[in-house]
């Protein structure tokens, strides 16, 4: 009996994780009728940049959500509008100079508000860099990271003014310059990541 | 003793940047992934914040970082705020409430949730809003709830969206929110309105009494909507001229909720709603965005006809926007509204037609869906033009729900017979590869009915046939018409155009062209078996007719042998009898068809002798199994599964998976479609192959909606007839 059964499930893990042809293996789930689910940055070669998960998924479905919604952006044309249907949810996506920004958003969900949001979020980055590029992205990840997350919390907007999430990220900055500085270990050097 | 300060992090990323191949970076990854376990392994508390950077790099680049996960846990517990900021990070990215040490947090986001300084409680409130297990929500909605009531508008606008998450994990936490709701919208700071809008709209769409209780909100929400419109210019909150457009949306998206299904709601927001409707500028996305909102609003609140009409209005004016999202999003709202507000959304059409040329796939899709549904009595012959020259011209992926939609209509509103079949003929002829299976039985039972033009009919689609036989549908009904009414075709009676002249042998020339043509599937041989068969009552070439017989009496295909031999001799004309049934089969010749008749009853199984199977049949979902031997090894099952649905509605995104035990291996081919029709109008086969030597058992699982809902069921399969896998 045991015998069968560790054959039985390691069938059905292994045919389930496998990859049937057919693809779809799971469908994310509907949490409330308006949510971002999920934000992901990525470039045009398909590396990706930044990733925020806001349901719960493992590694493996995250990765490969993340590859198969990369593909499909990246095969859209330029003349296409921004907006596509995949699964049960929408997808909004816009392309900023190399990077792709893309977001899911959920059945009744606003996708024009949605591009103001990405356009904002752009815009912060742009402010906190100084005219933004990718590379800036790609070597202070972190700082990007640290950016959405005064600007969105749980998908949604916490802060609607530029200003504000700009003036507490700046805030936030000199606190950790602050506060290493008190506790330097080597005199003259400066600790940084 | 050698000094390894660990490299510094964009030292890192610069240096993986180098790689110039995929085992080159993988190479220096791993390299550096075992200098950070050494340092883990030896408690560095100094460098714990760099490496576990490094790691969320690497993390992010696909590696696997699953051994820094309690590190993070350790960063949090520092008392540095760089630890802190770098670890919760770290958590938000490498621990989910799937992992055990996850509720390790609990405590230490508890003591943030307290600390002195605000960045701090705020990465606590974060984390917990973004990521928070039910039972991580459950331990510290207490805490979330004080800082909820905070006068620091920082915090509280962070904590009002952290109760949004603790809410959708624990609904039944809701009501503890409630009292720290009472003046949240009195706040002048708009980080903390616009949160807290989002939190009553969470209470309000999961709590029927929480509406009714917020209900009184409506006219203080009006008010701070007034004031964002009619203030002047904000530069803090400006985006292209308007005022806070993040925080309008929302409050119309809240008002909706709160108007709907009541009329006194509904009236307090009816201006407001007309001013925004008017008011709102129109040049950029961002008027649009609010424009949009509003009229999904005035869509579903009790509003006045004249509001309706404006927002209908709204959508038609966004349709002949250059901008293409902005039309996207009008098709789309006109697709929901198209059924309550019929009339208003007709007084469109044109320019909704219109869309069905545009280049974006998804754009011509609603225009499409659109269309159909804008189809009427008056205007079918207009309508109909436009979506059959669609039909020409539009990608495949189209063609086959354009060409149902096509029957579908013109059976509905089809001006006269002769229209409805020369419409019918116009798809078969430019469409009919992609036309659906189900639709050639509807399609001759649709003929049979129309007396009257059975002789145009069967002129129109014999021509047709002179000029293409490749598309498999036409000639189906083409061969069917002409086993049924080829006397009518051969003594030239047809009223509505002129009569062509053709002889009996010319009609059965074409028949038998279609028997030997490599075009013509196993299907389309059956219905042209079957009609020279029906001609022998018919035609008076009774001579030529059985020789065509006997000749396929001897056919490699055993399907055509077995009727050709069936239907040889005297008993001909018993079995044609009264019942003339057309061969309906299903996808698979090799499954026996549905509709009745002692005809099919003959057929049987035709694949080598392996009986088929019901492998399962519930709810009205039904899943047989046929099954073949595969060339050249034997001991592979090729099972080919058909599903079919006997209820009244459709089975949509259908997806069929199966298990075997661990001895045997299992490949799944593509399936034909993932949608099973209702009223078993047509199956969805996929293929699976088997490769076993036992016997073979199997589980499977289905997953499909039904009527809105997600059903999913599993099932073990135990009855495969012994021939299969012997």
């Amino acid at each position: 009996m045991d015998g069968w059964m560790d054959g039985w499930m390691d069938g059905w893990m292994d045919g389930w994780m496998g990859g049937w042809v057919d693809g779809l293996l799971l469908t994310i789930g509907i949490t409330s009728s308006f949510q971002m689910q999920f934000m992901l940055l990525f470039s045009r070669q398909g590396k990706l940049r930044l990733q925020k998960w806001y349901v719960p998924l493992s590694d493996k479905e995250k990765k490969k959500i993340t590859r198969e919604l990369v593909q499909t952006v990246l095969a859209r044309k330029p003349k296409m509008c921004s907006f596509l249907e995949w699964r049960d949810l929408k997808i909004v996506y816009k392309r900023y100079a190399s990077l792709y920004f893309c977001c899911a958003i959920e059945d009744q969900d606003n996708e024009l508000i949605t591009l103001e949001i990405i356009h904002r979020y752009v815009e912060l980055l742009d402010k906190y860099f100084g005219s933004v590029c990718e590379l800036d992205i790609i070597f202070n990840f972190e700082k990007a990271y640290f950016i959405l997350d005064e600007f969105l919390l749980g998908g949604e907007a916490q802060e609607t003014s530029k200003k504000n999430v700009l003036k507490a990220i700046e805030q936030a900055d000199l606190l950790q310059e602050n506060i290493d500085y008190q506790t330097r270990l080597f005199a003259g050097t400066v600790w940084t990541l | 003793w050698v000094c390894h300060t660990p490299i510094r992090l964009r030292e890192l990323i610069r240096t993986i940047r180098t790689a110039r191949t995929q085992a080159e970076e993988r190479e220096m990854i791993q390299k550096e992934c075992a200098a950070i376990r050494s340092s883990f392994r030896e408690e560095d508390n100094t460098y714990r914040c760099r490496n576990v950077a490094k790691l969320l790099y690497m993390h992010m680049l696909g590696y696997p970082a699953h051994f820094g996960q309690l590190e993070c846990l350790k960063l949090i517990a520092s008392q540095k705020f760089t630890d802190k900021r770098i670890g919760y990070l770290g958590a938000m990215l490498l621990l989910d409430e799937r992992q055990d040490v996850h509720l390790l947090m609990t405590n230490c986001i508890k003591n943030d949730l307290n600390h002195s300084t605000q960045y701090v409680q705020g990465l606590a409130l974060c984390t917990l809003g973004c990521m928070g297990s039910s039972e991580m929500c459950r331990d510290l909605a207490g805490e979330v709830e004080k800082l909820l009531k905070t006068s620091n508008s920082y915090l509280r606008k962070k904590a009002a969206l952290c109760a949004v998450h603790v809410i959708r994990k624990v609904p039944e936490l809701m009501e503890m929110f409630l009292p720290a709701t009472k003046n949240l919208l009195s706040e002048k700071n708009h980080g903390v309105l616009h949160t807290s809008v989002v939190l009553l709209t969470e209470m309000c769409e999961r709590s029927p009494d929480m509406l009714a209780h917020f209900r009184k909100l409506v006219p203080q929400l009006v008010r701070i909507l007034k004031n964002l419109i009619m203030s002047g210019y904000s530069p803090e909150h400006d985006v292209s001229g308007i005022s806070d457009p993040f925080l309008q949306v929302r409050i119309l998206r809240l008002l909706r909720i709160l108007g709907k299904g009541d009329d006194d709601s509904s009236e307090a927001m009816n201006d407001i709603l007309a001013q925004v409707a008017t008011n709102t500028e129109t040049s950029k996305n961002v008027g649009n965005a609010i424009l949009y909102e509003t009229v999904l609003t005035i869509m579903d609140i009790k509003s006045e006809s004249g509001l309706r009409v404006l927002a209908i209005n709204i959508l038609g004016r966004f349709l002949l926007n250059n901008d293409k999202n902005i039309r996207y999003v009008a098709l789309t709202s006109l697709l929901k509204t198209v059924q309550t507000d019929h009339n208003a959304v007709q007084r469109h059409r044109s320019t909704i037609v219109d869309c069905l040329k545009d280049l974006d796939v998804s754009i011509k899709r609603r225009a499409m869906e659109l269309s159909f549904a804008l189809v009427n009595g008056n205007n079918i012959r207009g309508m109909m033009k436009e979506l059959l020259y669609f039909l020409d011209s539009c990608d495949p992926e189209f063609k086959a729900d354009c060409a149902s939609g096509v029957f579908l209509a013109a059976e509905k509103y089809a001006p006269s017979k002769r229209w409805h079949i020369d419409t019918i003929m116009r798809v078969l002829t430019t469409a009919g590869s992609y036309v659906r299976d189900d639709s050639v039985p509807n399609l001759i039972q649709l003929i049979t009915n129309s007396v009257e033009m059975h002789a145009y009919t069967v002129q129109r689609l014999y021509k047709a046939l002179l000029d293409d036989i490749s598309q498999q549908p036409l000639v189906q009904v083409a061969s069917w018409c002409i086993g049924e009414y080829g006397d009518l075709l051969i003594s030239g009676q047809c009223e509505e155009e002129e009569p062509i002249q053709v002889t009996e042998d010319e009609v059965l020339d074409v028949l038998e062209g279609l028997l030997v043509s490599n075009l013509s599937s196993p299907v389309t041989r059956g219905y042209s078996l079957t009609a020279i068969m029906k001609l022998s009552t018919r035609f008076s070439s009774v001579n030529r007719i059985k020789k065509v017989v006997s000749i396929y009496g001897s056919s490699i295909d055993v399907e055509l042998q077995q009727r050709a031999v069936e239907y040889n001799g005297n008993d001909l004309l018993d079995l044609l009898g009264g019942n003339d049934v057309p061969v309906i089969p299903t996808t698979m010749p090799t499954k026996p068809a549905s509709a009745g008749g002692e005809l099919l009853d003959l057929l049987g199984d035709l694949s080598l002798g392996i009986p088929p199977m019901t492998a399962y049949n519930k709810n009205g979902l039904k899943i047989d199994f046929t099954f073949e031997r595969a060339n050249p090894n034997p001991n592979v099952a090729v099972i080919t599964i058909h599903a079919s649905n006997s209820t009244e509605a459709d089975m949509t995104d259908f997806v069929f998976q199966a298990a075997v035990p661990k001895t045997f291996q299992l490949q799944l081919l593509s399936p034909s479609s993932n949608v099973v029709p209702a009223l078993n109008q047509g199956t969805v086969t996929q293929v699976i192959r088997v490769l076993n030597q036992q016997k073979l058992r199997m589980r499977i699982k289905l997953t499909y909606i039904h009527k809105g809902s997600a059903v999913q069921d599993l099932a073990e399969v135990n009855n495969f007839p012994p021939q299969s896998w012997q």
